[in-house]
């Protein structure tokens, strides 16, 4: 009786023997509230997944995708994305998060405007640039030749251009967010460290090098690794500016997946998604290191 | 003195104007062709002669064949925003209530999944999700939307909820159940009141996920009646006699509420959903 009777004054504790046997109305409750989303993974996370795997299980998808000139594009296009984009913008962030912190009453206005391409949806923004690039009637090629008499290039019509500008519009859309996180990032340092390197004479620089630096180190590595696996998903940024064009040259991953399901080829969809896993996986893998304690 | 002050200030006006060109040039893009009389908005002009309101008279009156509907689309997108908001704040309340307070057995492993979910990019799964739609019989349906961006919504939603969540003293609980308080009497007169900032920041973080969503929304719906004018401004493009300063002028009107939203909700935003971030 004794060694039944002892759970029981300890109703809340989860590892309890009686916590197994009968159910607390705290244990009850919590399996009820967290129902709901046990539901939403199982049927709209697992079994997606699950199904996608299915269809991406035939080898010859495989052999398909290899051979096709548009998904080895692709790859090279999205490690170019990777790889220039992101650190362009991560680094252009970090500069921009010193900028905002300074205490001015118009940076603080310009702040909010900043924020603004990250507010709104991607569709007009996207669809504005691609109305200024119009190589006829477009603004840019008015004002070149305005200014030069010479027409201006056909923006979109250069794969490489086109890319371009497509990453281009990534750093806009996505810039003023991780600004946002590495201004909270700077704000978490304590001012006394700066205060004490000005009386030791400490150049902007050195208090960069060796104060800013050293504290930011882990959120910057962090949000670079957390926007590359965002940015294998950026399916606006490309797909509404070249929508893949021209000649299928543009394409990402993220868009790659819509071109085969268009062309009524799901399997080969799915496997340009499989293939990329052994990529994706490491960064996810770290990312769950740091963020789930 | 005095010169460094002036040289100081002209380096941050050295980086503050491009950053407000860069920031508002295709939002002002955006604004010109609104204001531009159909002739005039294709002219390359920095600002049109004669500035003019017609260009939302005509949307508002739906007096184009590509607006006909732009009324019930704005409702659309309007309702499956909300929606949204709304299921996904209860669904990840009550998850984040159960595995940060009540230490629910498998509260750590749902966390896990939600945080796994979470990093897989959207458009991976665009693709199954469109499929597992279709099998479900629910394409086409408003609600197949819905319920895709309460998925894609939900797992950052738990876990900032759950890092908010944590911080708030053990004392209280403690205190709730010793006054005899039941788990729902917690939740509803201690929790939801403490965590009414963060709320408010992830129910206006899944209203503008959906409201600005434009993958999904166009994989999963269809017909004219039930898309969102994001898909609408989408369909424009198909053709090539669009016309373009109309075509502006609804994006101008469709990237307004989320902007207004985002002002209104600035101050639980910015501090909700960065926190999380920076703890890390």
């Amino acid at each position: 009786m004794a060694t039944l009777a002892l759970p029981d004054e300890r109703p809340a504790d989860p590892t309890g023997p009686a916590a197994r046997t009968s159910m607390s109305p705290w244990q009850r409750w919590g399996l009820i509230l967290l129902a709901p989303y046990a539901i939403v993974f199982v049927v709209f996370v697992m079994y997606p997944v699950g199904y996608g795997l299915w269809l991406a299980r035939h080898p010859a998808s495989y052999e398909k995708l290899i051979e096709d000139p548009v998904f080895l594009r692709a790859v090279f296009n999205t490690l170019a994305f990777l790889i220039i984009a992101i650190n362009v913008k991560m680094i252009v962030a970090l500069v921009l998060s010193g900028f905002f912190v300074v205490a001015r009453p118009w940076i603080k206005w310009l702040s909010l405007l900043f924020i603004l391409p990250w507010a709104v949806p991607s569709i007009p923004t996207i669809l504005s640039i691609r109305f200024m690039l119009n190589p006829e009637w477009g603004l840019i090629n008015s004002l070149i030749f305005r200014l030069t008499g010479a027409d201006g290039p056909n923006w979109l019509n250069d794969p490489y251009i086109a890319l371009g500008i497509a990453m281009l519009v990534h750093i806009w859309k996505s810039l003023p967010f991780w600004t946002l996180i590495l201004i909270a990032g700077r704000l978490a340092i304590p001012a006394e460290h700066y205060e004490a390197a000005s009386v030791d004479g400490a150049t902007g620089w050195q208090k960069f090098r060796f104060i800013t630096w050293p504290a930011m180190r882990t959120l910057y590595l962090t949000c670079t690794i957390l926007s590359m696996i965002f940015t294998m998903g950026d399916f606006n940024s490309v797909y509404l500016l070249t929508g893949g064009g021209p000649a299928d040259l543009t394409h990402v991953l993220a868009t790659l997946g819509i071109r085969y399901l268009r062309l009524d080829e799901v399997d080969m969809s799915m496997a340009a998604i499989v293939i990329a896993l052994p990529a994706v996986l490491p960064l996810v893998y770290f990312m769950m290191k740091r963020l789930s304690k | 003195m005095n010169l460094r002050k002036v040289t100081t200030e002209a380096k941050l006006m050295l980086i503050g104007i491009p950053v407000l060109i860069w920031t508002m040039l295709p939002i002002y893009h955006l604004v010109l062709f609104a204001i531009s009389p159909k002739d005039q908005a294709m002219g390359g002009q920095l600002w049109p002669d004669h500035p003019t309101l017609h260009n939302f008279e005509v949307v508002f009156r739906q007096q184009h064949h590509y607006l006909n509907f732009f009324w019930l689309q704005m409702w659309n997108s309007l309702v499956i925003a909300v929606a949204t908001g709304l299921i996904t704040l209860m669904i990840a309340t009550g998850a984040a209530f159960a595995i940060s307070r009540l230490k629910v057995r498998g509260g750590r492993l749902a966390m896990n999944l939600a945080l796994l979910t979470y990093f897989i990019p959207a458009a991976f799964l665009a693709v199954p999700m469109y499929k597992t739609m279709g099998v479900y019989g629910i394409l086409n349906n408003q609600w197949s939307l819905i319920l895709a961006m309460v998925t894609i919504a939900t797992p950052y939603s738990i876990w900032v909820l759950k890092q908010a969540s944590d911080k708030l003293p053990y004392e209280l609980d403690e205190a709730a159940k010793i006054d005899g308080a039941s788990p729902l009497q917690l939740f509803r007169l201690v929790y939801l009141p403490l965590m009414t900032p963060s709320l408010v920041a992830v129910g206006t973080y899944a209203l503008l996920l959906a409201w600005n969503e434009y993958l999904y929304a166009f994989l999963l719906l269809s017909s004219e009646r039930d898309i969102t004018l994001g898909v609408a401004l989408g369909n424009f493009l198909a053709a090539d006699d669009s016309p373009w300063e109309l075509l502006m002028t609804t994006g101008l009107l469709y990237a307004l509420p989320p902007a207004a939203i985002y002002y209104t909700f600035k101050r639980y935003m910015v501090g909700g959903l960065t926190a999380g971030a920076v703890k890390s």
